[in-house]
């Protein structure tokens, strides 16, 4: 057989059939479902009075409406209240698996798959949101899809689907200290374009990708979409065996070896041809930021925001020109000078214990800084319990930060966590785009520490400066 | 669904870069449980000021544009979230048909789940089409678009041409596949067991 790639492995795994169109019925493995994009895909079933054909492969979950405070009170935005309410019956008449709302184990769906286990390598994964790429962390092929392809999975546990190019990203060299997957991330779109990756599927190489945990896969494939690309996947090795075994989920005893001889064959061969090749050197990569409203516009701490004279072209020149407008940012402005009013730590791209872990190190001792207001927002209550068993609670409540109960929040601000309009934001999340976190409010995004270290200076800061003191 | 085949229209001039799904449709209207009436909301925080006013700057705002079914955008129109909810912001506004140079993959399926054509042209067709005065064609069976004196031929994959042509449902056409889907399944149960859950 010809050398294949980790993604070329397990499309030939799931195909189900070509057809006489050229396209390709894949199998789907595992849903996962929540409130917004649901709803319609269940109306449809019913509709058509197509039964779901198997509500056992799908776990569901409510978080992007869900308030982040008081909780147990009920939900008082009628619209959110409706769409979980929606999802709460829909789940029940179709027998599809729910963490409810109040349950230690509910969170975002993207926090809440890998940790129940119900992420595993070599499976296919949808979900009707397109931050489903962050479950290629584990090696398997994870994407977004609408909500018609929802109802389709529903109805048939296929789709049809268009093989997408493979694409090698290779990350060489250490990473410094005090920088992380979430640097990677960004200086990649900054590299590529959020057009980049557009027809690809990426598969994430070389030491420094090795040396993530499983949390930092996941944040580096979780922005595999910001670059355009289908999914991003990472082949899983010893230290995704130890992240999942003992998950709920996770096959048990004789099923888990067997589970794990197939999960080693799970990478690349050696001469696999990749359509594109992309390296990057990290060994000298500073902390990332955005400067615009776009992901790929993106400079390090010790740089500055650009200015639009030196754009390649003029549509280039009048896309800045309006982001730096929006962003109400002149060029030449050092990144250190941007002083912020909010801070969020949260997200499917950063709302894990790792990630706030590694902003507590920062806030320890310290205080937010006068003028501005930050929220952290764990990723699931299982992430809550674990920080506040560790302390991490104290530490930014001690310091100033709001701790709240988890959900997408602040990320895209469907329940009540939005900015005003004008008000700047450092955020762990994963886009910029206008009027993302609030009508006319304006998101720099940056690492768990980074925002941490933004929160207590007032200003963007090399969280560097703040580790060694 | 309703055929595609055929369209005439105005084509409004949105030549905009990375349109995201977040501008045509924003979070706020993805609370809906159905997939109507989102039109009024498109483009909703670039279309209206903060006190729900109608900004007349906006191209959506102006005669004869308010009409228009077509738009043309900059390289990949509807990057961003998975939301279904602009295709249906899009569709429920009248738009059938949008000209761009590139579409974020999502999005590009989205439009066929939904009757709706992204057609692929470079950006300097693109911009000569925005100086057509008068409506124009976008021809899905002989696959060109004409405006004025120009007419452009464009690329679109034969299963999707398909799918708008005849108003295909998708799960319909699945369904004819179940032999299959049930030949695999029995298959993947054997050849790799661990992948059923087992709730312990
Ligand atoms: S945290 Fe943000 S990006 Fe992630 S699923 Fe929620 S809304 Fe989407």
């Amino acid at each position: 057989m010809n050398p294949r790639t980790l993604y070329d492995k397990i499309w030939d795994e799931h195909l189900v059939a070509t057809r006489t169109d050229g396209t390709s019925l894949i199998y789907i493995d595992r849903h996962l479902v929540h409130e917004v994009t649901s709803p319609q895909a269940f109306e449809g079933l019913r509709e058509a009075g197509r039964p779901l054909r198997r509500p056992n492969t799908i776990l569901s979950v409510a978080d992007h409406n869900v308030p982040t405070i008081d909780r147990e009170k009920g939900i008082d935005d009628e619209t959110c209240r409706l769409q979980v309410e929606a999802l709460e019956a829909n789940v029940k008449a179709y027998g599809v698996p729910y963490l409810p709302l109040l349950d230690d184990c509910q969170g975002i769906v993207h926090v809440v798959g890998p940790e129940q286990g119900f992420t595993l390598p070599g499976t296919t994964i949808v979900c009707g949101d397109s931050h489903t790429s962050t479950h290629g962390a584990f090696g398997a092929l994870a994407f977004g899809i609408g909500t018609s392809e929802v109802e389709h999975v529903m109805a048939t546990q296929t789709l049809p689907q268009r093989k997408s190019r493979n694409l090698r990203v290779r990350f060489e060299g250490r990473l410094p200290r005090g920088l992380g997957a979430k640097d990677l991330a960004l200086a990649l779109i900054g590299h590529i374009g959020t057009a980049g990756g557009t027809g690809h599927v990426m598969e994430f190489t070389g030491p420094a990708v090795r040396a993530l945990s499983m949390e930092g896969r996941m944040t580096l494939c979780n922005m595999s979409i910001e670059g355009g690309a289908r999914s991003g996947l990472v082949a899983p090795d010893e230290t995704t065996f130890t992240y999942l075994h003992g998950r709920p989920l996770a096959p048990k005893r004789a099923m888990w070896e067997a589970a794990l001889a197939h999960w080693r064959t799970l990478a690349s061969d050696e001469n696999a041809a990749f359509d594109t090749e992309i390296t990057l050197e990290v060994g000298s990569l500073a902390p990332q930021v955005t400067w615009g409203t776009s992901p790929q516009w993106v400079t390090d701490i010790a740089g500055r925001v650009p200015d639009p004279e030196t754009a390649a072209s003029t549509d280039d020149r009048q896309s800045m020109l309006r982001a730096l407008e929006y962003m109400d940012l002149r060029p030449g402005t050092p990144i250190e000078a941007i002083e912020l009013q909010a801070v969020f730590i949260g997200s499917c791209t950063n709302g894990r214990i790792e990630d706030l872990r590694e902003a507590a190190a920062v806030a320890r001792g310290r205080k937010v800084a006068q003028g501005v207001r930050a929220l952290v927002v764990a990723g699931s209550g299982l992430v809550k319990r674990q920080a506040e068993a560790e302390g991490l609670d104290r530490i930014f409540l001690e310091a100033g930060f709001e701790w709240r109960q988890p959900g997408c929040s602040m990320c895209l601000g469907m329940n009540d966590d939005r900015l005003a309009e004008g008000v700047r934001c450092a955020s762990t999340s994963n886009r910029n785009f206008e009027g993302r976190q609030g009508r006319g409010s304006r998101t720099h995004l940056v690492s768990p520490g980074m925002a941490a270290a933004a929160a207590v200076t007032g200003h963007f800061t090399d969280v560097r400066r703040l580790m060694e003191a | 669904m309703e055929p595609f085949t055929t369209l005439t229209g105005i084509a409004a001039p949105l030549l905009r870069a990375n349109i995201d799904t977040d501008l045509i449709i924003p979070k706020q209207f993805l609370k809906t449980l159905v997939r109507s009436g989102l039109g009024q909301h498109l483009f909703h925080e670039v279309r209206y000021d903060s006190e729900g006013r109608e900004r007349p700057d906006f191209i959506l705002n102006q005669a004869p544009y308010r009409g228009a079914s077509i738009l043309l955008a900059g390289p990949n129109f509807g990057c961003g979230s998975s939301r279904e909810h602009a295709p249906w912001a899009l569709k429920d506004f009248g738009i059938r048909a949008i000209l761009a140079p590139s579409f974020a993959d999502i999005f590009y399926t989205n439009c066929f789940s939904n009757g709706l054509l992204p057609v692929a042209l470079s950006m300097a067709a693109i911009e000569t089409l925005a100086t057509v005065e008068g409506p124009l064609t976008v021809d899905l069976p002989v696959q060109r678009v004409r405006g004025g004196d120009h007419s452009f031929a464009f690329d679109l994959e034969p299963a999707r041409k398909a799918v708008l042509l005849e108003g295909l449902d998708e799960i319909r056409r699945t369904e004819a596949n179940l032999a299959d889907i049930a030949a695999y399944e029995t298959r993947r149960r054997k050849e790799a067991p661990w992948v059923e859950i087992r709730v312990h």
